[in-house]
């Protein structure tokens, strides 16, 4: 023993040796010291599980040298008795941008669309890629950052720049702040960070969270083939393939932009550290799928002012219930498995960090995990754990001495060493001043003789009480270094102020006071007694917190699931008491495979899939055959919306270039949208999600079901075929954006045909080099192929892999798309929109194109002068296959009502008009073979009605899809209840908080953003027209 | 028989043509009446008399004299309904709302009530044809936008010019209300309801503005003539209304009380989203409400998926006078959806004659005009219309025959020619 703590001492001094070298001359006589210091008789935490009782923790320079219950201590240390007191090893932020001096942001140069970066140089395409940033550069101290952050027990941090979709290199510094800070960084480039935002980009793309995804993702593909193919220089291609060693943080500051970051490193290998943003507990068990690690913030919202009942029914049930779950989110994570870090990142006032992290332990969270998550964790998850987390020999010397373990509401910092430096932020051994005592003054005419006066409460700031006629009064007080000084008003007019010391052994302060009249007088305070009741500590975890449960999804009309083992589904079953045979007793059935519809019938659903229709079906009495009484009511296959932007999240438009074939709708659905419920309340059971119309070649589509509480990647319709949205006329040509958006090519129609013309005649050249290099070339290793997304999607398009929808209005466009596909040998399958169809019906037919169509849109611009109501009606009887479509969130609530117009405009009959939103819609986006018509073996996606369900009498009374019921009118009123007991519970919370004297803040109230065709993200929809 | 008994039809008039068919004493015999009252006639008589409702009465045992009508019109099986009113649009006042060049519903300026959209209504924009061939005969022309946006005039869709059309010139002010909360998108937080910092500000601005104008129009002789103090007399005395648009609870009720502060004679909730939530309060001071469209989506998610629906039928339990107008996206062009909106209502708890009503006689009382038109009664103007089905329905709503004060409307739009001439080139039925 004795021998091994000499070994590591002589490896010290040969490590300081070395070390202690300098390049930096000294104006005048170095100061440098080599002091050994021993804390002594601590409750030392070794590490997050390690706690060393009457330990002690010996550090010399800016290192442990030596740490244990008994250990000899060098001659001369200096020597801290810490009898009672607590060491940890200091905590590390991984996601901070401390002393960083942030580079001003590229200025737009004019007003009009910005194609091109704006930066200089050797560099790549678009701004928003700053791999060439290394933050080690840009790094100087900041004091009072450092003080802030030391003060609530942080020593080292990972900053880095928070600007762009590529951020650079962060640097792990420690917090020394009185060194050069050349003795400070620890690890240079410690991580990569990314994100999905642009940040100060002022460049154009990407302008939507599916551009950003994008970006990355083709940077990614970029960098790979840079790494073989130096056929041009590119910094930032450069740069970003050597990041590639680093631990690459992701700040995805939100449950859904976790996953779909998680999916790109999937694609691209690569275990992202995601940033999260406090919500991760709304969908755990998908987070917990990524076994990836977590940095978390700890900004618990604040208390909402809920006090006018009108006001406070704009406040969200989502919100409501994130305030009062926020907390738990690090439980949540806990129970759960996921590896994670803290950091004091997001919090505007930094003293809330331990705060909040005891409010998180009150709410169920181990306080052996929370220290994990502030020590061993955050140095693991960058590497730096043989260097920081713990207190080794060998480590660095960052530690901070506590009154009291650290997570007890009172316990405070008193001494904090970053590196061997120390800050000292209250005595060590502060003199206990509490206790009663009598205040005298000398003798003068307008104070009397003597007042009781206390201090009370915490050791460390003991509150102050001055006793005037029985009156209490509060005091203001400051104590420090044995010095005090206190004022109070005697009465309305008369401020006594005073200053005095204190004589620790006799229990007593004494000093001059000043009256308002400008004389001065003696005092003296004297101890009496022990203070008699000292506040008492509230014992941890006996709060009663009556938490909800989370909702799925965590907005009204989720569902209060509690999922802690077994899948989602499961549980969401159980919760709907769903069953797999269903029985739908004595409907009207529309069948869609004949031209009448079937009266008293019964439908049988086994599995989600139509066993049998006919009359009086009997099945085996089993208890698990939900049967349901469809007398009088009609049951039609679920409503397909072909053309639909709800559920998605940040932006429907890529349209900064003519062509956004690159990006992917699927990668941003929104599964909390509410839009999803309500549309199931108007029967619609699968959407095709697009892109909007402001490119000639907009983004990939993805079709979904409307799987409500499922996740993004489980409302996918599975295995369906790829789309494309395209456009046409207006949009495109931007000629509704106002006089500056005269810049980007197209502007014409006559330029939207050679933009398709040269995107296909490029994609043909890459996909025949693609298929070459594949052939010839796959073996070898060194080389590599540029993959180049945008035009692998419209090489889909030419292979006959990927489908086109296109926004289109006007007869000329029309027949010129028809004829440029032609030309390339492939077929539009949709035109959307397509107000004019009915003027070029024949030539669509000819061509086998599908038509989706509004039912009696028209008026809002120039190019749907023409539109009639008998569209869909002209291009039916005219045998193009065609749909009635929303666009709209609220009009997709009533689509059979849009396609009850073809009746009343062009005499469709009822089964063709109903056949416009359900099997129609199915046969254009190719999933005729599973929904659409009412048949044996085919999916149950099934809309009961109320009555004819093409009247405007009409409501939908349950709507199933895969089987499962999914709106239920009379569960729906149930709903209602349930969220109107849960607003009121947990408002109820929040009244309490604010009678409490608790800080209450204003509801954020955040809306839903509806999206068209032609909104554009960060743009007012009233600025750009619309559709 | 000399005298015409035309079956039915739709195409009589589109051969003739409106112009040339000047018939004066027309009797429609057969027809299910409804009177938009919130009553029915099964099998009804109903005369015309040059431009007014001269007979409206049940068939059963009548014995009817042809020979007193120049016309007589077997209308069996089919519905009469009075002519529909389209209150608080910006019809006919534009015609594409993308093109600058045709928007005439908003004026720059913040307090408008000088402006008058009865002469920017143009009697031959585009889309005022393919309303009326749904059943819809009238329209409120209202101004956009601005603190006071200006007053509105109820227009019959027929006429040579806008003097022909007019049934009731400057009939309203209207006030855009300042609201507590406004929409905010900032990058942030997203869209967001954001308080109104200035509300108190704007109400003062408001209050003093109608204290000015009071002011003013209660002197006798002024050395300068102000011509907005001048457009609001006609608020103050009583002539005309004082539409108040304003969707919010607490928004509404702070209108209340500028209404009976500034004894607001005649006032008028239009939007009225949340007017359900008071509705005892309107009803105590007797205000009625525009109600915007129910095929609109609730403000918030945790609204019940339906509430805009049943707000018609919410209103009408608690005897709100409303009627349902199109405020929004797209409205013009929307007009001709009127009787459906009212349809919809029907599936959430109004009946279907409340529903009749909303659109017609309720519209006539809000605006003032119920002596005029409204409902099928004697002694109002002949205006009505005849659809083989019930209007308020999508698929059965075909308007065959309609009248404006006596005259026949020409049911024919551009719409209805692009269909016969796309159809004859194709050959399908």
């Amino acid at each position: 023993m004795h021998n091994k703590i000499l070994l590591f001492f002589l490896c010290q001094i040969f490590i300081i040796k070395s070390f202690s070298q300098t390049t930096f001359p000294s104006n005048g006589a170095p100061f440098k010291s080599h002091t050994i210091f021993a804390f002594i008789n601590a409750n030392i935490y070794a590490d997050f599980e390690t706690l060393i009782k009457n330990g002690v923790l010996i550090i010399k320079d800016d290192k442990v040298i030596a740490i244990g219950e008994k250990q000899e201590i060098p001659k001369n240390a200096i020597i801290f008795d810490l009898k009672g007191k607590y060491i940890y090893p200091s905590f590390i932020d991984i996601f901070c941008d401390y002393g960083l001096i942030i580079p001003k942001s590229e200025k737009k140069i004019s007003f009009g669309p910005q194609i091109e970066s704006n930066t200089k140089g050797a560099y790549g395409w678009n701004q928003a890629i700053k791999s060439n940033v290394e933050a080690y550069k840009l790094f100087s101290h900041n004091n009072e950052q450092a003080e802030e952050l030391k003060k609530n027990g942080v020593g080292a941090v990972l900053s880095s720049s928070k600007d762009g979709i590529v951020r650079g290199s962060g640097v792990l510094v420690n917090l020394n702040t009185q060194s050069k800070e050349n003795n400070s960084i620890v690890i240079d480039k410690a991580a990569g960070f990314y994100s999905f935002s642009k940040g100060s980009s002022s460049q154009d793309y990407p302008s939507s969270l599916t551009g950003g995804i994008a970006l990355l993702r083709q940077t990614c593909y970029d960098a790979i083939w840079y790494n073989k193919n130096k056929s041009e220089y590119n910094i930032s291609l450069d740069e970003f393939n050597k990041l590639q060693s680093l631990p690459s943080i992701f700040e995805a500051n939100d449950k859904f932009n976790s996953l779909r970051a998680a999916k790109i490193g999937e694609e691209f290998n690569i275990k992202y550290i995601l940033k999260g943003c406090g919500n991760e507990y709304q969908r755990i068990n998908d987070l917990q799928n990524t076994k990836l690690n977590f940095i978390i913030p700890v900004n618990f919202p604040e208390a909402i002012d809920a006090e006018d009942p009108f006001d406070s029914e704009s406040i969200s049930l989502t919100e409501l219930k994130h305030w009062e779950l926020a907390p738990s989110n690090p439980a949540s994570l806990e129970k759960n498995g996921i590896q994670f870090c803290f950091t004091t990142a997001e919090l505007k006032d930094k003293n809330n960090f331990l705060k909040n992290i005891r409010k998180s332990i009150k709410y169920g969270l181990s306080e052996k995990t929370a220290l994990k998550a502030l020590t061993f964790n955050p140095a693991f998850f960058i590497n730096a754990n043989k260097q920081l987390g713990a207190l080794k020999p060998n480590y660095f010397a960052n530690f901070f001495i506590s009154s009291k373990p650290i997570f007890e509401d009172d316990a405070y910092i008193i001494q904090h060493w970053v590196a061997g430096e120390s800050s000292f932020y209250s005595e060590l051994n502060a003199p206990d001043i509490r206790g009663n005592y009598t205040l005298k003054f000398e003798k003068n005419t307008l104070l009397q003789k003597s007042y009781q006066f206390n201090f009370y409460g915490d050791l460390a700031k003991p509150s102050a009480q001055l006793i005037i006629d029985t009156t209490k009064k509060n005091i203001q007080y400051s104590f420090k270094n044995n010095l005090i000084s206190f004022n109070f008003y005697l009465d309305s007019i008369n401020i006594i102020r005073a200053s005095g010391y204190y004589n620790a052994n006799q229990k007593r302060f004494d000093g001059r006071a000043q009256i308002a009249t400008g004389n001065w007088f003696d005092f003296e305070l004297l101890f009496n007694s022990s203070a008699d009741s000292i506040k008492k500590q509230q014992p941890l975890k006996t709060i009663d917190l009556n938490l909800g449960k989370v909702f799925y999804p965590f907005t009204a009309y989720g569902e209060p699931l509690n999922i802690i083992n077994g899948t989602f589904k499961d549980e969401w079953n159980k919760f709907k008491n769903n069953s797999s045979t269903i029985l739908i007793k004595n409907a009207t059935v529309w069948t869609n495979t004949s031209d009448s519809v079937l009266k008293e019938h019964d439908v049988y659903v086994v599995d989600g899939k139509i066993v049998r229709i006919a009359p009086n079906i009997d099945v085996p009495k089993t208890t698990s055959v939900k049967i349901i009484d469809a007398k009088g009511k009609h049951l039609t296959p679920g409503i397909i919306d072909e053309h639909s932007h709800i559920a998605l999240t940040s932006g429907v438009n890529e349209g900064a270039k003519a062509s956004s074939a690159e990006v992917r709708m699927g990668d941003v659905i929104n599964p909390d949208d509410i839009n999803i419920y309500r549309q199931l309340s108007g029967g619609v059971t699968c959407a095709q999600l697009l892109h909007g119309s402001a490119n000639p070649i907009g983004g990939q589509s993805v079709l979904i079901k409307l799987r409500w509480g499922h996740n993004a990647e489980s409302m996918k319709y599975d295995k369906a075929d790829g789309f494309i949205k395209f456009a046409l006329g207006e949009n495109v040509k931007q000629s509704n954006w106002g006089d500056f958006n005269t810049i980007r090519f197209p502007q014409t129609r006559m330029g939207v045909e050679q933009v398709y013309f040269d995107y296909f005649s490029r994609a043909k050249e890459y996909d025949k080099q693609y298929q070459t290099f594949l052939k010839e070339n796959q073996k070898n290793k060194n080389l590599v192929f540029r993959r180049y997304i945008e035009l692998e999607a419209l090489a889909e398009i030419l292979n006959k892999k990927r489908f086109i929808t296109c926004h289109s209005y006007v007869q000329s466009e029309i027949n010129m798309l028809i004829h440029l596909a032609d030309s390339f040998g492939f077929k539009i399958n949709t035109f959307t929109h397509i107000l004019e169809g009915f003027k070029v019906a024949d030539k669509m037919k000819a061509h086998g194109v599908n038509a989706s169509t509004f039912s009696d849109w028209w008026a809002y611009k120039n190019e749907v002068m023409d539109a009639i109501p008998y569209n869909a009606a002209i291009l039916t009887k005219m045998g193009v296959n065609t749909a009635i479509n929303s666009d709209d969130a609220e009009m997709a609530r009533r689509l059979n009502q849009e396609a009850a117009k073809s009746i009343k405009y062009g005499n469709l009959s009822e089964t063709e008009a109903l056949k416009l939103i359900t099997l129609n819609p199915a046969k254009m986006l190719h999933i005729d073979d599973k929904v659409g018509t009412i048949e044996p073996g085919k999916v149950a996606d099934l809309v009961l009605w109320t009555s004819h369900p093409l009247s405007v009498y009409a409501k939908v009374d349950k709507t199933m899809i895969d089987g499962q019921i999914y709106f239920d009118r009379t569960e729906d009123e149930k709903l209602r209840e349930a969220i109107k007991i849960e607003r009121s519970r947990i408002i109820s919370k929040l009244i309490d908080e604010k009678q409490n004297g608790n800080k209450v803040i204003k509801a954020k109230n955040k809306l839903q953003r509806l999206y068209h065709c032609n909104t554009i993200e960060g743009i007012a929809e009233e600025e750009t027209g619309q559709r | 028989m000399k005298k015409h008994i035309i079956g039915i039809l739709l195409f009589n008039f589109s051969i003739i043509g409106v112009a040339q068919i000047k018939y004066n004493h027309i009797a429609f015999i057969n027809g299910i009446a409804h009177i938009g009252n919130g009553s029915i006639i099964e099998s009804s008589l109903i005369v015309i008399n040059k431009d007014l409702i001269e007979t409206v009465t049940s068939t059963k045992g009548l014995k009817l004299n042809y020979k007193s009508f120049d016309t007589v019109i077997d209308i069996q099986g089919k519905h009469v309904y009075p002519g529909l009113i389209n209150t608080n649009n910006i019809l006919g006042l534009h015609d594409a709302e993308a093109i600058r060049a045709t928007r005439d519903y908003s004026e720059i300026g913040n307090i408008n009530p000088h402006i008058r959209s009865l002469i920017a209504y143009n009697t031959d924009n585009l889309i005022v044809p393919t309303v009326k061939t749904n059943g819809i005969l009238y329209t409120q022309a209202t101004p956009r936008e601005g603190l006071i946006s200006g007053s509105s005039s109820i227009m019959a869709l027929e006429g040579w010019n806008w003097e022909d059309a007019v049934l009731k010139a400057d009939d309203g002010i209207h006030l855009n209300y300042p609201k507590m909360n406004y929409k905010k998108w900032s990058e942030e937080d997203g869209l967001t309801n954001s308080s109104n910092k200035k509300y108190t500000e704007e109400l003062n601005y408001l209050s003093r503005f109608f204290e000015d104008a009071k002011f003013y129009c209660n002197e006798t002789l002024h050395t300068e003539k102000n011509i907005r103090f001048e457009a609001m007399r006609n608020v103050f005395n009583g002539q005309s209304n004082l539409y108040i648009h304003l969707d919010k609870a607490k928004d509404i009720l702070s209108a209340i009380n500028f209404i009976n502060q500034h004894k607001i004679k005649y006032p008028v909730i239009v939007g009225g989203k949340e007017s359900y939530k008071i509705s005892k309060e309107l009803k105590k001071n007797s205000i009625p409400v525009m109600l915007n469209r129910i095929n609109d989506l609730p403000d918030y998610a945790d609204e019940d998926v339906d509430i805009v629906y049943r707000l018609p039928y919410l209103l009408q339990k608690d005897s709100v006078l409303f009627c349902l107008q199109l405020e929004g996206d797209m409205e013009a062009m929307q007009s001709r959806n009127l009787p459906f909106n009212a349809g919809a209502a029907v599936a959430y708890g109004l009946s279907k004659e409340d529903a009749l009503a909303s659109i017609s006689l309720n519209a006539a009382k809000i605006l003032r005009i119920e002596s005029l038109i409204g409902s099928l009664e004697v002694g109002k103007k002949a205006s009505l219309v005849i659809s083989s089905g019930d209007i308020l329905d999508i698929k059965t709503n075909q308007v065959e025959m309609a009248f404006i004060s006596g005259k026949p409307v020409d049911l024919k739009n551009k719409q209805t020619e692009l269909y016969i001439k796309y159809k004859t080139k194709y050959g399908i039925k």
